[in-house]
Formats: structure tokens, C-alpha cells, sequence
């Protein structure tokens, strides 16, 4: 029987609980393309930032250490550039992303988090059926 | 300094999230989108999971005036939908598609990833700063 779903439950309630601390410790949002954004364009260089970038990349790489992981990701590097770009650009424009406007947004039933949502999973949609199905590509 | 370690507490924790929930498998994310091929309803349930604890903490923020650590919680942003929420949010969703990652699981696979995680982020990065002068 496939149970990706129930790691994948489980793992949302993981995800979940650290927005939960970090919202009610700290006071902020969950939001990685936030933070990195924040980093780069100086709009909030602060510790917080540094600290959760520093631990969700530590996390993986502690645990790389310790079990076998790899990347799945696509090995064409123009593809990951534009991909990298539209994503980058797009989460600082709209100022969120899965994570912001998804996972912390939904949640307090915030209008611009739920228009954002369906606007980033419609168009992902739309521009995989083009990619996969009707182009042949990725 | 708690500030800093409770974000870093928190980012851990996010990783740990992701690598449970197969949310650093781009092939899994891609494949929810693929609504016309082998669809993978995996993500809907990691989402579903995620929104359990953060609905909790915002009922509890909504009876504290501040966060344990001091400061206010964060305002629920005015039901603006301009061109860069709608705009921005499309263009996260082709490059989502494209490639399966979204900024989380990206910064993740940094730690695992080989050269790909790096490509994608070094380009994720240029794509933010490219946004900044267009940010209101």
C-alpha cells in the first residue's frame, strides 16, 4: 500500500509546529522566500533571518549526514535558472509563497493568502499540463 | 540571542517537515501539479497537516497581545489583490512547475542537494533581487 500520504500528514504536522513556534515565540511568519529575500535585498537583515535560513539548511544537511538523501531535481541547468528566477521573483513580488502565504496564510483565513494560493497552484498546473502534455517537456 | 534561537529551532524543525513529508522530492511536487498524468495528492495532505498547529497557534496569538519572546503578533494584511500578488504568484507557480521546487524545500536541499539545490537558490536569489524595486 502506498503511505506517502501519511508521511506526508505527519510531516505537515511537523511543519505546522515549527510556524506554530515561530509565530508564537518570535511573532513572525513562516516564510522562507521572506527571509532569504529579506537577506538579499537588505529589507530585513536581522538575526531571526539568519537563524532560520541557518536551520532549515542545516537540518537536511545534519540529517545527509546520517541517512542516504539525494536530489531528484532535474539535471538541465537552464531549466533550474529559470525555474530559480521565476520562483525568486515571483514570491518576492507577491510576497510569499508556499509556506507564507500557504501554510500560515490559509490558516488564519487570510483573503490574500487563499487568492495567492490557487493563483500559485492553478498556474502551476496549467503551465505543467502545457510542459509535460502538450509539449513533451520535463 | 533567544530570538535567534528559537528562528533557528523553527527552520529545523520546517526541514525536518519537509524531508518527512517527501516535500524535498521535486518529483512528488511535480507531480501534484500534473493533474493529467500520474497525479500525487501528496501535497494537499502535507498542507492539510501544516494547517492544524498553525490554525491552533493563531486562535492562542488571537487571545495573547504579544509573542513569548515580546513584540506584536503579525496584522492580518488588507484584502489587496494587485497586479503583484495575482502577477507574482503566477510566476512562482511556472517556475514551481518547472522544476518542483518552492523556496522551502530549495533552501533545504542546499544541505543534500548537489549542484542543482545551488543553482536553483543562486538563481532564487537574483530572482528576489530582481522583485525589490518593484516591492510596495
Amino acid at each position: 500500500m502506498d503511505i506517502n500520504w501519511l508521511y506526508g500528514l505527519l510531516g505537515g504536522l511537523v511543519i505546522g509546529t515549527a510556524g506554530a513556534i515561530y509565530l508564537l515565540v518570535n511573532g513572525r511568519i513562516m516564510g522562507p522566500s521572506g527571509s532569504l529575500g529579506g537577506l538579499m535585498d537588505g529589507a530585513d537583515r536581522s538575526d531571526e533571518q539568519f537563524g532560520f535560513v541557518a536551520g532549515l539548511v542545516a537540518m537536511p544537511a545534519a540529517a545527509a549526514l546520517m541517512i542516504p538523501m539525494q536530489t531528484y531535481a532535474g539535471s538541465n541547468w537552464a531549466v533550474l535558472v529559470i525555474g530559480g528566477l521565476l520562483v525568486g521573483f515571483g514570491t518576492r513580488l507577491a510576497n510569499g509563497c508556499t509556506s507564507g502565504h500557504g501554510v500560515c496564510g490559509i490558516s488564519r483565513l487570510s483573503p490574500r493568502g487563499i487568492v495567492a494560493s490557487a493563483t500559485y497552484v492553478g498556474a502551476g498546473m496549467v503551465v505543467m499540463t502545457v510542459l509535460r502534455h502538450l509539449w513533451g517537456m520535463i | 540571542m533567544q530570538r535567534t534561537l528559537f528562528a533557528a529551532l523553527a527552520g529545523a524543525i520546517f526541514g525536518l517537515g519537509l524531508m518527512l513529508s517527501g516535500m524535498t522530492d521535486t518529483r512528488s511536487v511535480q507531480g501534484f501539479l500534473d493533474i493529467f498524468g500520474a497525479w500525487n495528492p501528496t501535497l494537499a495532505f502535507v498542507m492539510g497537516g501544516a494547517m492544524i498547529p498553525m490554525a491552533i497557534a493563531w486562535r492562542v496569538a488571537a487571545r495573547r497581545k504579544t509573542a513569548v519572546l515580546g513584540g506584536s503578533f503579525p496584522a492580518m494584511p488588507p484584502p489587496r489583490f494587485d497586479l503583484n500578488l495575482i502577477g507574482g504568484s503566477a510566476a512562482f507557480g511556472a517556475g514551481w512547475a518547472l522544476t518542483g521546487f518552492c523556496p522551502g524545500p530549495a533552501l533545504a536541499s542546499l544541505g543534500f542537494g548537489g549542484w542543482q539545490g545551488l543553482v536553483f537558490v543562486a538563481a532564487m536569489a537574483g530572482g528576489a533581487l530582481l522583485a525589490a524595486p518593484l516591492r510596495r
